[in-house]
């Protein structure tokens, strides 16, 4: 029994089956209508996020099979005590997928560990979203054709964003991979990330701070939202906080096929008047999550 | 300073200067009802000092707990009177419940009776990591 609670638990193998089946149900979606009939999906989050829990739901009816759960821990036995464990070894019993998603950092694991079914990790706190990774590549394949010989900037909030480290560690392991970090100072990527992932792997990569500088060597461009709480002072947020907001000029120098990534939700760090833009990527990225969980549950139950 | 040899026992050897009461409390020496010698910066011809603990019954010491303290002690094993077994504890490759994890964002830190559990990531910078939440582990040395 196969669990996913970090996107490094999947090969680069695996991914790439992933993938063929993801486009397999694009292209035949009645192929697959059935193939969970009778399977029930739990969905545990024990706090709440309304994208993800749907984009969940969504893969398992488009599958034929059903889905059970809640969407808050007021609403689960966590409220009395109930501890990770003991909610796991009940939900066990009742359903033959767990996706959850908990505010704790490594309670997936903890899950996994006394889990009769698989379990899916939905989001551990600011640890890991495998999910979410998996919904990126799927876009990257699908813009790019590969995931080789890509440029990727990442601009943002690069040191508190888990949907970044995890797609630095998934991107680590394709040839030819650069990547370009765009942040404020305060924001940078962790010395773990840059020291542990690229340097230890010789990945090439350029910090700046910069997205204009960067913009015309990209391939990808992955935005995530700065945000006010995480500066020290209002005057550098106030200073900074306009540089990482992509609008329509900062595009001007950007490559013809660019794709531009968000793992939303977007507050303001991508104008509204680039989603009109070909190369605005971030609905479809929502869509390829769908159909990326719908591969995953497949290969999880083992269903052929 | 002459401390008598031990006929039944365990001698933990070449332990850096300082560290003897910090191995002390990791090993529970202080749950033993044996005698149990400390002897601090006894003369060491490689390191200048070192400390020795001497346990005068042969019990299970915890070597992961030796390995990860202080990897360069050595262990050895007395049975009447001889040294029957010495070794050197290495690195190990996991830490149970010798550590426990800080990040307050830890499930570790909510969840009943959890078993906190350290890996090894980085040999040749002594680097564990929580199993659960990855955060680097830290041992409380001196204290």
């Amino acid at each position: 029994m196969r669990h996913l609670l970090d996107i490094l638990d999947l090969t680069t193998e695996e991914i790439g089956q992933l993938i063929n089946t993801a486009c397999d149900i694009i292209d035949d979606p009645d192929k697959y209508a059935e193939k969970c009939r009778r399977r029930k999906l739990a969905t545990l989050f024990f706090e709440p996020s309304t994208r993800t829990r749907l984009s969940f739901e969504a893969a398992m009816y488009e599958l034929g099979g059903s889905v059970l759960g809640f969407s808050s821990s007021s609403s689960s036995s966590t409220s009395k005590g109930e501890s990770v464990s003991d909610t796991i070894k009940v939900v066990s019993c009742y359903a033959d997928i767990i996706a959850m998603r908990h505010p704790k950092e490594g309670a997936p694991m903890v899950a996994s560990m006394v889990s009769g079914v698989p379990i899916i990790n939905a989001g551990d706190g600011g640890h890991n979203h495998p999910t979410q990774t998996l919904a990126d590549l799927l876009t990257i394949y699908r813009e790019k054709g590969s995931f080789e010989n890509l440029t990727v900037g990442l601009c943002g909030d690069l040191k508190f964003g888990r949907t970044v480290h995890s797609l630095i560690n998934a991107m680590s392991r394709y040839s030819g991979v650069k990547f370009v970090l765009i942040s404020p100072e305060e924001l940078k990527l962790p010395d773990y990330v840059t020291n542990n992932v690229l340097v230890k792997n010789n990945i090439e990569f350029e910090e700046t701070t910069d997205l204009l500088e960067a913009m015309p060597k990209l391939d990808i461009l992955y935005m995530t939202r700065v945000q006010r709480e995480r500066f020290f002072n209002e005057q550098d947020y106030i200073r900074l906080k306009d540089s990482y907001i992509l609008t329509p000029d900062k595009l001007e120098g950007a490559k013809k096929d660019l794709c531009i990534m968000h793992p939303l939700p977007r507050v303001n760090e991508i104008s509204v008047a680039v989603d009109n833009d070909p190369r605005a990527c971030y609905f479809k990225q929502v869509l390829n999550g769908k159909y990326m969980r719908m591969a995953l549950i497949l290969k999880l139950l083992e269903v052929e | 300073m002459v401390i008598d040899s031990i006929n039944d026992g365990i001698v933990i050897d070449h332990i850096t200067s300082g560290m003897s009461m910090t191995l002390y409390k990791y090993l529970n020496l202080d749950k033993l009802t044996c005698s149990v010698a400390i002897i601090k910066n006894a003369p060491s011809s490689k390191a200048g000092k070192k400390d020795i603990i001497k346990i005068d019954r042969p019990i299970d010491i915890n070597i992961d707990v030796l390995g990860y303290l202080d990897p360069g002690v050595s262990v050895n094993i007395i049975e009447n009177g001889e040294i029957v077994k010495k070794f050197k504890p290495d690195l190990p490759e996991r830490l149970v419940d010798v550590i426990k994890c800080k990040n307050p964002r830890c499930i570790s830190q909510d969840e009943q009776e959890l078993v906190h559990i350290f890996k090894l990531t980085d040999r040749e910078n002594h680097i564990y990591r929580c199993i659960y939440c990855e955060s680097k582990g830290k041992a409380k040395f001196n204290s």
